[in-house]
């Protein structure tokens, strides 16, 4: 399994996580020993095995629709880097014509 | 007096309810024990003194009224992965370095109603993603035993605190190991549930199929009291079973004569230290004189395990860990140009080395091409590893194995290999795939070192393999000694 740079460079776009070019070539070398372990898998054949996804083979249990938590902003917004008026402050995401 | 940090859990609550201590005593001794050891081990994040001492005279004001709960007045430390209201609550990462949690998890609160104080918040690998607690942003944590040696991971805070005798005992999480592998290389017994049996509400997800909150103690005794007040069904987290906890401290003592024990041919062929397989012989033949009998087992695609947990793991991070984008809570990168760069730069730089790097292979592994090659076949292979152990557990009632491949090794010696430090977990992961809870026990040393040895029960029999490594413990010392620190 090789990765190309342009291959890191999309994966980390859509992890949303910047990463310097002069990283590049050691991750390269980290994430292609994890596939190369992975890969392992692929030895046996699981085409009639039923995919795994609780441990306990359980399914999702159902709540009556009802509100249970009560208002609780400005507590909850305490942590918030940036709050004005009740409300999240992000960089301006409109863009405008010059 | 004996040193009070040496008394067991049944101990403490004795001489608590007779009056021959008090619980401000107790508590007051460990926070002087914190604050002249902690410097040299770096187990606590948060050490919450007024607060503790708060709690304590509640405690005392308890028995002296008679209405004394459980646990009262015990001291213990939570992992900083256990959401505390009004406290710091930052697993271990610059992300969540100001975070002050706003409620509490479910484990939190269970342990304020059975009356234990919280001395403190232990250090960890940052996001529990590390078997070394050399990734966590608050830095490295030191093996009490040896400080040049790391504690294991990644509730390796949780370990060396009980380890050197500063909490009673400290609840922990694990995902592939990380409560198993550090009590073993801390000399602890450390318990990892069944999957569901204690609520994951307000502990921060890592990869939440995997994840499961348990203890590290110093017996299994001592463990059978903390989990009994940890566990139970909890209708705010969906995946938290809804089924009766047995009185685990109860039924400790029950015989475990005509047991059965497994031993995984595939774990015992492959290449392990002289002293770790002689450590594993000499507790097998103390399980043979209680009457417990010894079967090899076959575990067929057990191999798989590591492969599969470096899919599942990552995969589920890379979701879970998209929540932290510097808009709603936690750290925020200084001057984003716009949205984007504010995502960018504050994941770039609030998350450490490790949790990137699994952020990018889980992100990798979901992404469009590759959902099926990857996330799906290990989850197949996983059907594959948890039916293996339904096969076994039809003629053995537990699987023995060691807990890490050896004792502790030297800080910075396995951080360059990301792939030679998951190999760490080789020997846990297996019951996190498949649920099932196991437990690991002190069975030896080495060059000063502390080695484990591990047992996996079928689903929600914490009781029988809390009970196995009672039975162990009543006949064997390695539980007992204590690491020189002062």
């Amino acid at each position: 399994m090789s990765l190309k740079n342009q291959d890191l460079e999309q994966i980390a776009y859509l992890a949303r996580i910047n990463i310097d070019k002069d990283k590049f070539p050691s991750l390269k070398k980290e994430l292609e020993s994890i596939l190369e372990l992975v890969a392992k898998m692929d030895s046996v054949n699981t085409e009639s095995v039923v995919p795994m996804s609780h441990p306990l083979d359980l399914s999702q249990p159902l709540r009556k629709d009802k509100v249970t938590e009560k208002d609780d902003r400005k507590n909850l917004q305490k942590n918030a880097p940036s709050i004005k008026a009740g409300l999240f402050m992000v960089p301006k995401v409109i863009e405008v014509e010059d | 007096m004996t040193e009070l940090h040496k008394l067991s859990i049944k101990e403490k609550l004795k001489g608590l309810k007779d009056s021959t201590f008090s619980s401000q005593e107790l508590t007051e001794s460990y926070l002087k024990r914190i604050k002249k050891l902690d410097n040299k081990i770096n187990s606590f994040i948060t050490v919450l003194e007024e607060r503790a001492v708060k709690s304590a005279k509640e405690s005392d004001q308890r028995y002296i009224s008679g209405s004394a709960l459980p646990l009262d007045g015990i001291p213990i430390a939570h992992k900083d992965i256990f959401c505390t209201e009004g406290v710091l609550t930052s697993c271990g990462s610059r992300m969540l370095s100001n975070f002050i949690s706003p409620y509490s998890s479910t484990v939190v609160k269970n342990f304020e109603g059975s009356g234990s104080v919280v001395l403190g918040k232990t250090n960890m690998d940052e996001f529990a993603m590390g078997s070394s607690n050399e990734t966590s942003y608050f830095g490295e944590v030191k093996n009490p035993w040896k400080k040049d040696y790391v504690p294991g991971g990644s509730s390796g805070g949780s370990a060396a605190c009980v380890s050197a005798g500063l909490a009673s005992g400290a609840t922990g999480t694990d995902t592939g190991g990380s409560i198993r592998q550090p009590a073993a290389l801390c000399g602890l017994t450390g318990i990892k549930p069944t999957y569901g049996r204690v609520s994951r509400y307000g502990m921060i997800a890592f990869a939440s199929s995997l994840d499961q909150g348990g203890v590290l103690t110093k017996s299994a005794e001592d463990a059978a009291y903390m989990l009994k007040t940890m566990s139970g069904h909890d209708p705010k987290d969906s995946t938290s079973l809804n089924v009766e906890v047995p009185d685990f401290v109860k039924e400790i003592d029950k015989e475990i004569k005509g047991l059965r024990v497994g031993l995984p041919k595939q774990f015992f062929s492959m290449n392990m230290p002289e002293y770790v397989e002689q450590s594993i012989n000499e507790s097998l033949k103390v399980f043979e004189k209680l009457g417990v009998k010894i079967i090899d087992v076959d575990l067929p695609h057990i191999d798989l395990s590591l492969p599969i947990y470096y899919v599942i793991a990552p995969a589920e991070c890379s979701a879970n860990l998209s929540r932290y984008d510097g808009v709603k809570f936690g750290y925020r990168c200084e001057d984003p140009k716009n949205l984007e760069d504010l995502y960018m730069r504050t994941r770039e730089e609030g998350f450490g080395t490790e949790v990137k790097r699994r952020i990018l292979i889980g992100t990798y592994a979901l992404s469009a091409g590759y959902y099926d090659a990857y996330y799906l076949k290990a989850q197949k292979c996983r059907r594959l590893v948890a039916n293996d152990f339904k096969e076994a557990f039809k003629s053995v009632d537990l699987i023995l194995s060691p807990t890490a491949p050896d004792t502790s090794f030297a800080l910075g010696a396995k951080t360059s290999d990301p792939v030679e430090m998951y190999k760490q977990d080789i020997f846990t992961i297996p019951a996190n795939l498949a649920g099932l809870p196991g437990i690991s026990v002190p069975c030896g040393q080495h060059q000063g070192l502390p080695l484990g040895l591990q047992l996996v029960s079928d689903n929600l029999e914490e009781s029988k393999i809390l009970r196995m490594a009672h039975h162990f413990q009543l006949n064997t010392d390695w539980h007992k000694s204590w690491p020189e620190l002062d």
